[in-house]
């Protein structure tokens, strides 16, 4: 059980680059392109890697730390994430908490690393981020509370047992309200379409690419990769509730995971191609409905 | 079949938060019909007692008058009327959202407090009481008589709903009844805010204050 824990966390190391291929090749299919490689964020990831970084003269050692925090944030809430049915290389009674304290951490160093910029452009970007993650946060806590509801244990492992196929037999539509609010905020938390989008730049209404313009290289890389990693945090949490595990051999279960991990970066795929982004006063309705969907469910399976 | 019903129930949840979050009259309009058409399903799937004939008649008139009937006239008297598409609520719309799921937690207490006989099943009754709570928010919570009248039909919805759950096949005539008044004031207000929006202005329920003293 160790063993596969630890291959769960490189997995999640080296495939993560690759869910955001897939979104990629996902739009390009649909909008009738060829599209980048498959592995084009491995190469950018390994350009940037091989560049030197330039800093400005007001930045100071926030602005450097930024990435290096937020990389190993992600890296320590990926710890505590279990995959398909196998528990995480750590677990430990409330270490749903931690995650999202994790997931908070990083995203607070990178937005103080954008605010240490001084540029005033990067400081609506951090301001956006922060008023959208805090409305986030309380219905990814509320979607979570639905598992702990459930099985009574505060530990991510052995809450993400839970929906067997039995439960869903048993309690289908009231999953499905789980799985839809965690994908929400899926799209939200990575910075995905109707919240933001990903490939513009120089806009005045993204949130999160604009909080990263000054950085380069290494950085930005960390930063690249951080994304990715939380990419997969996030798949693997609406796929850990989508697709029941105890299929029988570990194996299948890890197959029938990582086959769902595909699946989710089709549908941001998917989604990403259909829909608009919201006008930007629209996304806190998003949120309250990611965060209705939870309580919705919190209630009717809490009874 | 239970999976069938619940997932029908929470559809009506759902269509109840989306009546709050609404923010144009097309949207509630159809999210009203959408709750129509899903009351109008739950008499074949509670299976009642009688012919099968029967409850087809009395599902398709339910589906008719509640899913087709209401929104088409609603629809046409915001044309005739030509009254602004913005809801213009006194509650914004994501706190209106969070006393609807208020109201759920509320009804669920209820649902468990007052042990009622007939269960048809565990989410039916709070269904119906979160729809009654959400159309008397809808009620005092929105300027236009347009919405009043929604949040009517949506509390209507809710009565008829657990009617039907505390006994599927005894008061069903006086249910139809009730279902004739509700089409009658609905016809009756459509007439009347047509009336009241040939005479004045706006069909703005706030006005009304001026006539206060």
């Amino acid at each position: 059980m160790r063993a596969l824990s630890a291959v769960n966390l490189l997995l999640a190391l080296g495939l993560s680059p690759l869910l955001l291929g897939i979104i990629n090749r996902t739009k390009a299919v649909i909008s009738g392109r060829s599209g980048r490689p498959l592995l084009q964020v491995y190469f950018d990831l390994a350009k940037l890697l091989g560049k030197g970084a330039v800093y400005s003269r007001t930045t100071t050692w926030v602005f450097k730390a930024g990435p290096i925090v937020g990389l190993a944030a992600v890296l320590a809430a990926l710890a505590v994430l279990p995959l398909g049915g196998v528990p995480a290389l750590v677990a430990f009674p409330g270490d749903v908490f931690v995650l999202v304290a994790f997931l908070g951490l990083a995203r607070f160093a990178l937005i103080c690393g954008a605010l240490d910029t001084g540029s005033s452009f990067e400081g609506m970007g951090a301001s956006r981020e922060a008023a959208f993650s805090a409305l986030a946060e309380p219905a990814l806590l509320l979607a979570l509370l639905v598992f702990v509801s459930r099985t009574g244990t505060y530990s991510l492992s052995r809450m993400y047992v839970w929906p067997g196929a039995g439960d869903w037999l048993a309690s289908g539509p009231v999953l499905i309200l789980v799985v839809i609010a965690l994908f929400i905020l899926l799209l939200s938390e990575n910075s995905r379409i109707p919240v933001d989008d990903p490939n513009t730049h120089l806009e005045l209404t993204m949130i999160h690419e604009v909080m990263v313009l000054d950085h380069g290289g290494p950085d930005l890389a960390f930063i690249l990769y951080a994304a990715a990693l939380k990419l997969w945090l996030f798949s693997a949490l609406v796929v850990g509730a989508a697709v029941p595990t105890g299929l029988g051999s570990p194996l299948l279960d890890e197959l029938a995971m990582l086959a769902g991990m595909g699946m989710c970066a089709v549908a941001v795929g998917l989604v990403e191609s259909t829909m608009a982004r919201l006008r930007l006063p629209r996304v806190p309705q998003l949120l309250t409905a990611a965060g209705a969907f939870a309580a919705l469910a919190l209630a009717i399976l809490g009874r | 079949m239970q999976l069938w019903l619940d997932a029908v129930f929470v559809l009506i949840m759902l269509t109840n938060l989306s009546l709050l979050a609404a923010s144009r009259m097309r949207l509630i309009i159809r999210a009203a019909a959408i709750q129509g058409v899903l009351l109008g399903l739950l008499p074949l799937l509670f299976s009642l007692e009688g012919s099968l004939a029967a409850n087809l008649g009395f599902s398709a008139f339910v589906l008719g008058i509640k899913g087709l009937g209401f929104p088409w006239l609603l629809t046409r008297t915001c044309r005739r009327v030509r009254i602004t598409p913005e809801i213009e609520p006194y509650i914004g719309y994501n706190f209106s959202v969070i006393l609807g799921i208020v109201g759920l937690l509320v009804s669920l207490w209820l649902e468990h407090r007052l042990d009622l006989p007939v269960r048809v099943s565990g989410l039916s009754v709070s269904a119906a009481f979160m729809t009654i709570f959400s159309g008397f928010l809808l009620v005092v919570s929105r300027k236009k008589a347009v919405t009043q009248v929604i949040g009517y039909l949506a509390a209507e919805n809710g009565i008829f709903l657990f009617g039907l759950s505390l006994a599927p096949h005894g008061p069903m005539w006086l249910e139809l009844c009730v279902l004739l008044d509700i089409f009658v004031a609905v016809f009756v207000m459509g007439i009347a805010i047509h009336n009241i929006g040939r005479e004045f202005d706006s069909v703005d329920i706030g006005a009304v204050d001026s006539l206060k003293d």
